[in-house]
């Protein structure tokens, strides 16, 4: 059986980044296997710009963040595997692909990192009521038919779900001529950054109705119009504020879950919240040797943190294939989604094989206004730090030290939240 | 005295400003965490500037579009016109990464740059 010390499965900014994270910890023998035609992943439709300010120190497009990495990946000769499809991983760390050239192949992996990225929530995941005509697109599909294939995707547009693919498609449409009548929101606040409000809907004018949603979606051939409602704070529509809007085009952009298949199906622990495997502060999930990063372990905001958090698991991974005999664990300290606070990543620490420190990624779990992020050691306050604004939209991070943590003795628990104070 | 209240496009920490003119110039921004802030305010105020980004069609390439980008930015009033150019145009492949699609575009002194690599079949 062909054997590799590191098998990464996906070439997007997770893959890429971790791949060349490794070589340059000095493993040689490193496989990427990529189900497109192209290295980059979803980079390569995001054409627009933005990407890059904290990793590269200016503002690039998609395709032009991914191209960095792809060519530090071919400057260090790691080898890579196009229209390739992982359909199996177990608990052995055997990965099974299947390719035109190689057929269908089973290799041994020392260490995997999983970066298959994340997928856009389906309508069926809606409950939309009415026919099922043409025109209804996710915003991502409809993102691939303009900026690769060169479709038209539509003339009259409303676009539910306020997620920055839904943002960035109204700029895209409205600035091939499309006329976006209305960005549609369920919840009180969007879910995309505040950037891209402006820029993509106010810039052109395009309304923002928030509680608000597609109660119904006319046309049986062909979309010609949505019903729109605004709902109450449970989410129901509230009868008599229908609002009926023609169109051909329905976008969705309703969010996006991680692409989490094969963990599953290699047996690996997940985690209900983020929809993506849990870890431990070496992003190593609950197999010995396999680690996650980027969207697959959970959906991130911003290419750049994708791109860090993808280099510490390649890193990590590389110190595995080095220290082949078995580090021991110490006692795993977990990490809890305190007030306010929907999950952590990681979600334990294992605090005497830890690097200097550890960032902490977190959601909050709605808008905030002046509260403070508080971390607890056992039930102490250990830190405090004041926030003006939050929002579920936008990531949050703090960073645990070492130095730190080794005061407290025995410590079992780190609870992460926000408080009013 | 005028106050207006924007958000900082300059990079995703959306920061709150406030800018403060008296018609002409500007006073005062305020809200800013970088100088990103300060000089996206100014402009905003001013004379607003974006940069564009779209794809352009290819000939005899591996892909049939090829993403390009004002290479800076340009006024925000001047979009549709800099949009209705890059429609028009079709690009031969191959094709690197800054080549020049379309120069001057819309008389801004701006050039049309390609952020895609696309090889000839």
């Amino acid at each position: 059986m062909e054997k590799h010390d590191i098998v990464i499965i996906g070439g997007g900014p997770a893959g890429l980044a971790a791949a060349v994270a490794a070589r340059k910890a000095g493993i040689q023998d490193i496989l990427i296997l990529e189900r497109d035609s192209r290295l980059g992943g979803i980079l390569n439709q995001c054409i627009h710009n933005g990407f890059g300010l904290h990793t590269f120190r200016e503002e690039l497009t998609g395709p032009e963040y991914a191209n960095r990495y792809i060519r530090m990946a071919e400057d260090e000769g790691i080898p890579y595997r196009l229209n390739t499809m992982v359909v199996d991983i177990n608990e052995k760390k055997e990965v099974t692909f299947i390719n035109r050239e190689d057929g269908m192949t089973t290799i041994q992996a020392k260490t995997v990192i999983l970066a298959m990225g994340c997928r856009e929530r389906p309508r069926g995941a809606l409950n939309i009521p009415g026919y099922r005509p043409a025109g209804v697109y996710s915003a991502g599909t409809a993102q691939r038919l303009m900026n690769i294939e060169g479709f038209h995707v539509g003339k009259e547009v409303v676009i539910l779900g306020s997620g920055d693919i839904g943002l960035i498609m109204a700029r895209r449409m409205t600035l091939e001529g499309a006329k976006v009548k209305v960005v549609a929101e369920l919840m009180p606040y969007s879910g995309g950054l505040k950037r891209n409000i402006v820029q993509c809907l106010d810039d052109y004018g395009i309304p923002l109705k928030l509680s608000h949603t597609v109660v119904e979606v006319h046309g049986k051939q062909r979309v010609t119009g949505v019903t729109i409602a605004e709902v109450d704070a449970n989410r129901k529509p509230i009868p008599g504020t229908e609002e009926y809007y023609s169109c051909d085009t329905l976008l969705l952009s309703v969010g996006l879950l991680p692409e989490n298949e094969l963990t599953k199906g290699a047996g690996i622990e997940m985690n209900r919240v983020t929809s993506g495997p849990n870890v431990n502060d070496q992003l190593e999930t609950s197999i010995e040797g396999v680690f996650a990063c980027g969207n697959v372990l959970h959906v991130h905001d911003l290419v750049d943190y994708v791109s860090e958090e993808a280099t510490l698991a390649g890193t990590n991974a590389a110190a595995c294939v080095r220290h082949s005999e078995h580090k021991t664990p110490s006692h795993p300290v977990v990490l809890s989604a305190g007030d306010g606070v929907r999950y952590t990543v990681p979600q334990t620490m294992d605090i005497a094989n830890m690097n200097d420190q550890v960032v902490v990624r977190f959601r909050v779990a709605d808008v905030y206004r002046d509260r403070s992020i508080s971390i607890y050691y056992d039930g102490v306050r250990v830190a405090h730090r004041k926030k003006k604004v939050m929002a579920p939209g936008e990531m949050e991070q703090v960073i645990l030290k070492k130095e730190d943590l080794n005061r407290y003795n025995d410590l079992k628990e780190i609870v992460i939240g926000t408080e009013v104070e | 005295m005028k106050q207006k209240e924007l958000i900082c496009i300059g990079c995703p920490m959306g920061c709150a400003l406030v800018v403060e003119w008296d018609g002409k110039q500007v006073v005062s921004v305020t809200g800013n965490t970088c100088p990103r802030g300060d000089v996206y305010a100014r402009k905003e105020v001013t004379n607003p500037t974006r940069i564009v980004t779209s794809s352009v069609c290819v000939d005899g390439g591996e892909l049939k579009m090829v993403s390009v980008k004002t290479n800076e930015d340009i006024p925000k009033d001047k979009i549709f016109e800099i949009m209705n150019e890059i429609r028009k145009t079709t690009v031969k492949a191959p094709i690197q990464i800054g080549d020049v699609i379309l120069s001057n575009v819309a008389g801004t002194g701006v050039d049309v740059v390609a952020t895609k690599h696309v090889a000839s079949i």
